[in-house]
């Protein structure tokens, strides 16, 4: 075990935690934020640097402070290490530069796409960021690439997190796509035109920190803060997906079926395509009631998280998952 | 004249085939990947100085990758081609030490005299293709243009210049490389 | 003259051939080594040395071989960073292609005092033709003995290869070259892991410059007290210096550490003065990453001392004053020189380097070259300057590799010394965008 200080609060994590997980232990606002690391996902993190943190402790043996800021999320602790992150000027400062670098190439196109409301990108940039830019230049533009009929690529929203990689190459036998091309020029591609198709390619929706890769059965169909998330469940048929998703409603209507995000925005247990993509119907599923959505999310506005049975959340869901939930009383509420 | 276009299945020229086995004996066995780069060369070597996606997918197949693999690493380093070149490609070191001595007006002059264009296709006549590349370490020697293995250093005359032209026209075939000597290549049959 | 301990032979007829190279005292560091040293007695001489990476980072070569991992069973690999392709440095190009056994010899004797059995050489692709001669050369030593199993009876294994790169000069990082090794995108590692732990194939690995690697020999032969006696302070034993732009003879010039700057540009010995008989305007000293210094600044310190050849030296003043002597590529720029024309230059090289993996030089990189270009082309406004020094620091220190502070310092430190230069080129677009304008200086602002 390693006893780390974190903007002032003392936690003991196991040795190999990174600073990231050390600090989520401790949770709230000290967390730094992360754009690109994602836990489940081997090789992730360090891309970003959103989550930067002044190390102003390198260990109980060696004290003296870490030269560089360092990418909290790869960044191993070590037994007495003190790290600075809310505490930190510096690392608050930077943060602001690493909003800025994320956005102007960005196309700030929030109105028309379909992250909105749900975009880590969005989130970063309103809690960490400044409101103005000092970007004159042109932004970067890419050829549109036609990744198939489930899959929406916009390349111009793309943060090059990896994420969609690693989930290709971590869940799927035949990766198809990958990052291709350098520099600010690098792109998420397929090179020879291929459909991205695969049992569980639509997770690469689920990971994508932005608006770069999202479900095309969805596409334009409603603002994601009007839609109300249930958490669901099926007896999938294939044994790798584990059936448990989030089912977003409008009115009586599926619109959207996602896997299911921690607090931190992680997919902990993978969906595959058909309970994504073809499994629209209440009938579908079991339902368990309204899923826990963050205060700070755009979404929680329209989001009550009352008991289950209250009339006023009832009176929003489609009768169907009235009729399951009354037969079927959720043993827990939330996630 | 090199074809423009790859064959629809391209296959490795005996002689490429033993060096491709001779290069993956450097790399532990589990580590055939590891040769991607010098498999890349030779395929752009072989196949008219450019690695359309077949032949790319043939890399792929030979060191027992994915395809996305080998496109990763072929967009990612600016040596492979990823369009038809001309029969020679020249290209023209642009970075500081070759810009302070001239390699702006040598590019110009070489758009001049070939009729090409920098980043664009080959010239009319199929010769030449112009690519600025960044620092070719002989900076020394400036400016400098790389065609396939050869340095033309100090292209700052106007005989220098004419001197690297002539001897690229007169060439029948690419200079074998040293694999070659023996077999047949596809390139050299093909030029 | 100075001592050449590497170059000495290097105009010798036939010396990149085994026999020439032996009859002139090769390979007696791998008989002194092999045949009457332990592998930590050799690393003991390196460190004695004060040998000092060659690379650029300057980082001590003996403690870096200290670090290596040595878990029990598990191989270990030595790997020749020959990727050179820092702008201004040309040194192990020619090092390697005239005398291509000495690095051999370098490998060999170092890839023992590390109990390593696989080494590679990682040149850069553009030199396929070296990596010719340096295959040659290897097989040559594999048929003398100097190769393969059991080296000069000794019971050491060692295969040595030669691994090109693809044209990305961002492969001289030491992990982005291991990626490569491994037939990847040239994307740099997240460290920790270091290769000293983690390396190729996720093995113990050092990795060291060709010139670095190229010294063992010597030190080895002669001792690394010996060595150590050649230099000045910290800086030992010799260096090889590219140098480059405008001066009356560029090439590359073995020096030893200590040599004043003023020396190495103006006398015969070395580059004999600024072409044309102009003035020198500013010299970049050590690959276009580090600071450039205007002609005041690099012949004598803040402090009006000679400024010498030496690691110290050239850094004197940190980095508002002085510079680093970094790879030893040596650029000199004539009084003609537009700075604003050269920072865009180098620019567009870190912007069209930068592998884009991590943001702040993905999107730095592209920035600082984009406003530049503006500049140049006599589109500035009067914030760019400001913007420019601050995008240069939000890169600087919060990257992944060193090459965000590569693209950072040359912006930053060129606005440091020639702030007006830029100045003019925003107020006056039209003069300083004329074909061959020259700036006249200070007093056009006024």
């Amino acid at each position: 075990m390693a006893k780390i200080t974190f903007d002032g609060i003392e936690v003991d994590v196991p040795d190999g935690t990174t600073i990231l997980n050390a600090a989520r232990t401790i949770g709230g606002g000290i967390v730094p934020p992360a754009m690109c690391y994602y836990t489940p996902l081997k090789g992730s993190g360090g891309k970003c640097r959103a989550c930067l943190v002044r190390v102003a402790a390198g260990s109980a043996k060696d004290p003296r402070p870490m030269p560089k800021l360092v990418a909290s999320c790869v960044t191993p602790v070590q037994d007495g290490m003190v790290v600075e992150n809310t505490t930190s000027e510096q690392v608050l400062n930077v943060r602001k530069g690493i909003v800025e670098m994320l956005l102007i190439n960005h196309p700030l196109d929030c109105p028309v796409c379909d992250q909105a409301g749900e975009c880590d990108l969005q989130n970063f940039a309103f809690e960490h960021g400044v409101s103005t830019t000092r970007y004159e230049e042109e932004r970067r533009t890419f050829e549109k690439i036609d990744i198939g009929p489930l899959i929406q690529l916009h390349m111009t929203r793309c943060i090059l997190c990896y994420r969609c990689v690693y989930t290709a190459d971590q869940l799927t036998e035949k990766r198809v796509h990958g990052v291709l091309g350098r520099g600010d020029a690098a792109e998420i591609g397929t090179y020879i035109e291929n459909i991205i198709d695969n049992e569980f390619s639509g997770n690469v929706i689920d990971v994508c920190p932005v608006g770069a890769l999202t479900d095309k059965t969805f596409r334009f169909k409603q603002r994601v803060w009007f839609t109300k998330p249930v958490n669901a469940h099926r007896d999938c048929e294939n044994p790798k997906c584990c059936g448990k998703v989030v089912l977003w409603y409008k009115g009586k209507d599926v619109l959207r079926v996602t896997a299911r995000k921690d607090q931190y925005g992680e997919v902990k247990e993978w969906i595959c395509n058909t309970c994504r993509f073809d499994k629209k119907e209440t009938s579908d599923w079991t339902l368990e009631g309204p899923a826990h959505i963050d205060r700070s999310s755009v979404i929680s506005a329209n989001h009550y998280e009352l008991p289950v049975l209250n009339a006023q959340v009832i009176a929003d869901l489609p009768e169907s998952s009235v009729r399951d939930l009354e037969q079927n009383p959720p043993m827990r509420l939330g996630n | 004249m090199e074809s423009t276009t790859a064959p629809v299945k391209p296959q490795f020229s005996e002689a490429a085939k033993a060096e491709i086995d001779r290069i993956c004996k450097q790399y532990p066995e589990e580590r055939r990947k590891s040769a991607m780069l010098p498999v890349l060369h030779i395929a752009q070597a072989e196949f008219g100085g450019w690695v359309a996606p077949e032949v790319q997918d043939l890399v792929a197949e030979v060191l027992g990758v994915k395809p996305i693999e080998v496109y990763e690493v072929s967009t990612f380093y600016t040596m492979f081609n990823l369009k038809p070149v001309g029969k020679h490609v020249l290209e023209i070191c642009r970075t500081g030490p070759c810009q302070l001595r001239g390699s702006d007006e040598l590019t110009l002059e070489l758009e001049r005299i070939t009729g090409a264009k920098v980043g664009e296709g080959p010239s009319a006549d199929g010769l030449f293709t112009l690519k600025e590349v960044e620092c070719l370490a002989a900076c020394g020697f400036a400016p400098v243009v790389q065609v396939r293995e050869k340095y033309y250093e100090q292209l700052d005359t106007e005989a220098s210049v004419n001197a690297m032209l002539s001897e690229l026209r007169n060439m029948v075939h690419r200079p074998a490389l040293p694999w070659e000597e023996k077999g047949l290549p596809n390139a050299v049959a093909n030029n | 003259m100075g001592r050449k301990l590497l170059t000495e032979h290097i105009n010798v007829e036939g010396i990149d051939t085994f026999e020439v190279y032996r009859k002139h005292g090769g390979y007696r560091s791998v008989e002194k080594a092999l045949k009457t040293m332990t592998p930590d007695e050799v690393v003991e001489e390196v460190k004695k040395s004060g040998l000092r990476g060659r690379g650029g980072a300057g980082f001590p070569t003996g403690l870096k071989w200290s670090f290596l991992a040595k878990p029990e069973g598990v191989p270990r690999y030595l790997v020749c960073n020959a990727d050179e392709s820092e702008p201004g440095t040309f040194k192990d190009r020619q090092l390697m292609s005239k005398l291509p056994h000495l690095l051999i010899e370098g490998m060999i004797t170092s890839s023992y005092a590390l109990g390593a059995n696989t080494s590679y050489i990682y040149i850069r692709g553009e030199l396929l033709y070296v990596l010719r001669i340096l295959e040659k050369a290897i097989a040559e030593a594999y048929a003398a003995g100097f190769l393969g199993k059991n080296i000069l009876g000794s019971g050491y294994d060692l295969d040595l290869y030669v691994h090109p790169g693809g044209g990305a000069y961002i492969c001289g990082e030491e992990t982005a070259l291991l990626e490569s090794l491994e037939g990847k995108r040239g994307n740099p590692r997240n460290k920790p892991p270091f290769p000293a732990v983690q390396g190729l194939y996720a093995r113990p690995t050092v990795v060291n410059n060709v010139e670095s690697i190229a010294a063992v020999p010597v030190i080895v032969n002669d001792g690394g007290d010996e060595y150590a006696k050649i230099g000045v302070g910290k800086s030992t034993g010799t260096k090889l210096i590219s140098a480059c732009g405008h001066l009356n003879k560029p090439g590359i010039y073995e020096i030893e550490l200590g040599v004043p700057v003023e020396e190495f540009i103006y006398s015969d010995e070395y580059c004999g003065g600024i072409w044309k008989g102009r003035d020198l305007k500013a010299v970049v000293a050590g690959g276009s990453s580090v600071p450039i210094l205007p002609k005041e600044l690099i012949l004598k310190t803040a402090a009006g001392e000679n400024r010498l050849m030496t690691y110290e030296s050239l850094s004197d003043g940190g980095f508002v004053t002085g510079t680093m002597l970094g790879s030893g590529g040596f650029i000199a720029m004539d009084e003609t020189t537009c700075i604003v024309r050269n920072t865009w230059n180098f620019s567009r090289f870190y912007h069209h380097e930068s592998c884009g993996q991590c943001s702040p030089c993905r999107e730095g990189t592209g920035w600082l070259e984009k406003i530049l270009h503006r500049l140049e082309h006599g589109h500035g406004n009067e914030r760019d300057i400001d913007v420019l020094a601050s995008v240069a620091k939000q890169i600087e220190g919060n990257t992944i590799c060193p090459l965000g502070e590569a693209a950072a310092w040359p912006v930053s430190a060129a606005i440091r010394h020639f702030r007006d230069e830029f100045e003019w080129h925003i107020r006056h677009p039209q003069e300083a965008t004329r074909p061959g304008a020259v700036y006249p200086g200070k007093a056009v602002l006024a």
